[in-house]
């Protein structure tokens, strides 16, 4: 038996989130779609476009071009932050004053800002004055990221993987630490190797927080744009102007609203539609 | 197949435990002896060392002085799994990705055995576990008692494995299943006949699987007997307590010149004659409420409670500031208000200092 409700008054209360959302984020995701079939030259004149926004984009190498070192940028990040943080989840300690140490050094790199962590990059492998590129091009290498656009992308992945492989650690280490010691005790009765284990045992228990931890890196390197923007700016040339980079060029660079909102739409959808078919994936088994 | 000999074991948990502060161990002592095939429960409310014993028994723990031997092999340091036991735990351990079979198979295939000796095995495991129609399945989506039979199984299908630990294996099973894995349980052991040491803190799990029963408590063994020695003739008070539902009566006494036991300025007839050491603190008089009648001399008692358990009457008598339990069987009559209780001296006992005198 249901009973209807007859102060509906609550909903109230529900307002001040519905104002919030509308204006950080359906008015402004609206205002983009608006600018995608709209043609301006300012004056506040608008004409619409229909598909045309759409067509130019996907049809410029430009476009193309960045996304593919887009992908290549984060399948890359993925490929070594992925099995480095696991590796370093592993060998953190369990327990004792360690644990504190190791999750406070953990934690640090995720605590700068990431306008800093492109600034302290970028001089950090300045070849003249910088750490790294002083002494790489000691050691005899030559090593210039603002002339290389493979000593650019070097630094680039480099700076991603100090920065960000923490989170997968931290990650790896909480599903790690969830599994109960009884695991280990029978795996050791079984005579179970230490390949063994981490195949049987510790990747299949930390499959849920992997499979987050790649979903947020990988939505993350792919919008990836201050640390960037800040170390090489893009270059040298057009080297490591990645998806965001190019769509800042064009928005405020250019002034070109239309075709930017319909780049800012396909991004959004390429990044929804990889982390759907992703998450699908890796969940569909879960119940079987 | 060996028995299995604790010798002098003692282990602690602390990096440097001092030798006569009993609070450093978690075992303080143990000597014991557990014969080849037998059937054993470890029982002892929790933190009692139970659970640290059996570890040490498996291999997961290392004693900090003593050893272990089976058979004439000490393995006292050696790792789990050259040691041939096999241990099931309180929550159950699947391998989670794989099937049932596989699950069964990976003791086997970690130690070499060929494929087709595995298969053969695991058929033959399965069907005392009744386990075969779910071989293909994949083990996460069993419930809590098919995966504790995976557990038990991974142990079973090793034909090196001497002994079975069980560190109170039901505790997340449904109570109606319970029972069914607990005559499982036993069944297994009268066709396989390895020896299992079951630990438990629940004396009805220990006492119906069990030929022989180890009592711990605060580190050491307190009794080591069947059930019936247990319940006839505790050698401790804490056992008195602790097994029987209710436990059983303790009340102070003294002894009197003549060497009888005297309760409420009574003297009271035991089993023998009680002999306490001299240096005897606390003296006490033990006697089960199955042993107490009601007579028509004796002591005086009042009648406080009567609980009603089925086809059995928990009487609570106050014989002057001391409440005495009586267990009455249906049909024999208890006084309204007060009467007389009598002792049956073939079972009362005198305790000093906790320990059997009589």
């Amino acid at each position: 038996m249901t009973t209807k409700t007859e102060n509906q008054k609550a909903w109230w209360l529900v307002a001040p989130v519905v104002v919030l959302v509308a204006f950080n984020a359906v008015l402004p995701l609206m205002a983009v779609v608006n600018y995608s079939v709209q043609e301006t030259f300012g004056n506040n004149e608008f004409f619409f476009e229909g598909v045309k926004w759409f067509e130019e984009v996907l049809n410029s190498s430009r476009f193309r071009d960045a996304l593919v070192r887009q992908l290549l940028f984060t399948a890359i990040i993925l490929a070594i932050e992925l099995p480095l943080g696991v590796a370093i989840a592993l060998a953190m300690p369990r327990k004792g004053i360690g644990v504190s140490v190791c999750l406070v050094l953990m934690a640090m790199p995720l605590l700068i800002p990431w306008n800093v962590v492109g600034a302290i990059w970028n001089i950090f492998a300045l070849p003249d004055i910088g750490l790294l590129g002083r002494s790489l091009n000691a050691l005899g290498l030559d090593y210039n990221y603002t002339r290389q656009p493979l000593a650019a992308w070097a630094t680039l992945v480099a700076m991603d993987v100090w920065h960000w492989t923490s989170l997968v650690v931290l990650l790896a280490y909480a599903g790690l630490s969830s599994i109960p010691d009884a695991y280990y005790q029978a795996a050791r009765i079984d005579g179970a190797s230490r390949w063994a284990i981490l195949r049987h045992i510790q990747l299949p228990k930390m499959k849920r927080v992997l499979t987050i931890a790649v979903l947020l890196r990988f939505m993350d390197s792919f919008m990836i744009y201050t640390e960037a923007v800040v170390l090489t700016g893009g270059g040298p040339g057009n080297a490591t102007t990645l998806l965001s980079i190019d769509l800042v060029k064009i928005a405020l660079g250019q002034f070109d609203l239309g075709p930017a909102a319909a780049m800012s739409l396909i991004y959004f959808l390429i990044i929804l539609l990889l982390s759907w078919l992703y998450y699908t994936v890796m969940t569909k088994d879960e119940d079987a | 197949m060996a028995r299995i000999v604790l010798d002098h074991l003692r282990h602690s948990y602390r990096a440097a435990p001092r030798a006569d502060n009993d609070a450093d161990w978690a075992l303080r002592h143990i000597d014991l002896e557990w014969r080849d095939g037998g059937a054993y429960a470890l029982l002892g409310p929790s933190g009692c060392g139970k659970t640290t014993l059996l570890n040490l028994i498996s291999g997961l723990l290392t004693p900090t002085e003593g050893r272990i031997l089976f058979g004439e092999r000490d393995v006292t340091a050696l790792d789990p799994g050259a040691r041939n036991i096999a241990q099931v735990f309180q929550f159950p351990v699947v391998y989670d990705t794989m099937t049932v079979f596989d699950n069964l198979a990976f003791p086997l295939r970690n130690r070499g055995i060929a494929e087709n000796a595995v298969r053969a095995r695991i058929d033959e495991i399965a069907a005392l576990l009744d386990l075969t129609p779910q071989l293909a399945q994949r083990a996460a989506g069993l419930g809590a008692d098919g995966k504790q039979k995976i557990s038990m199984g991974r142990g079973l299908v090793r034909s090196d494995v001497a002994a079975i630990l069980f560190d109170e294996p039901l505790t997340v099973i449904d109570p109606h299943l319970k029972w069914r894995l607990r005559s499982k349980l036993k069944e297994l052991h009268r066709r396989v006949g390895l020896t299992m040491i079951y630990v438990t803190h629940d004396q009805t799990e220990a006492l119906t699987f069990a030929d022989q029963v180890v009592v711990m408590d605060n580190g050491v063994v307190v009794q080591a007997g069947t059930p019936v020695e247990l319940f006839e003739r505790p050698q401790h008070t804490f056992v008195g307590h602790f097994i029987g539902s209710p436990g059983m009566n303790l009340l102070p006494c003294e002894i009197d010149a003549g060497g009888v036991a005297r309760f409420s300025g009574r003297a009271v007839a035991t089993a023998a004659p009680p002999r306490p050491g001299a240096d005897a603190r606390q003296l006490q008089i033990g006697v089960r409420p199955e042993y107490v009648r009601f007579a028509d001399a004796g002591l005086p008692a009042r009648i406080e409670r009567v609980a009603d358990v089925g086809r059995l009457r928990i009487v609570d008598a106050r014989c002057g500031e001391h409440l005495v339990k009586l267990v009455v069987a249906e049909g024999q009559a208890v006084p309204a208000e007060s009467g007389f209780i009598d002792f049956d001296p073939a079972h009362t006992q005198v305790y000093a200092d906790g320990w059997i005198v009589t």
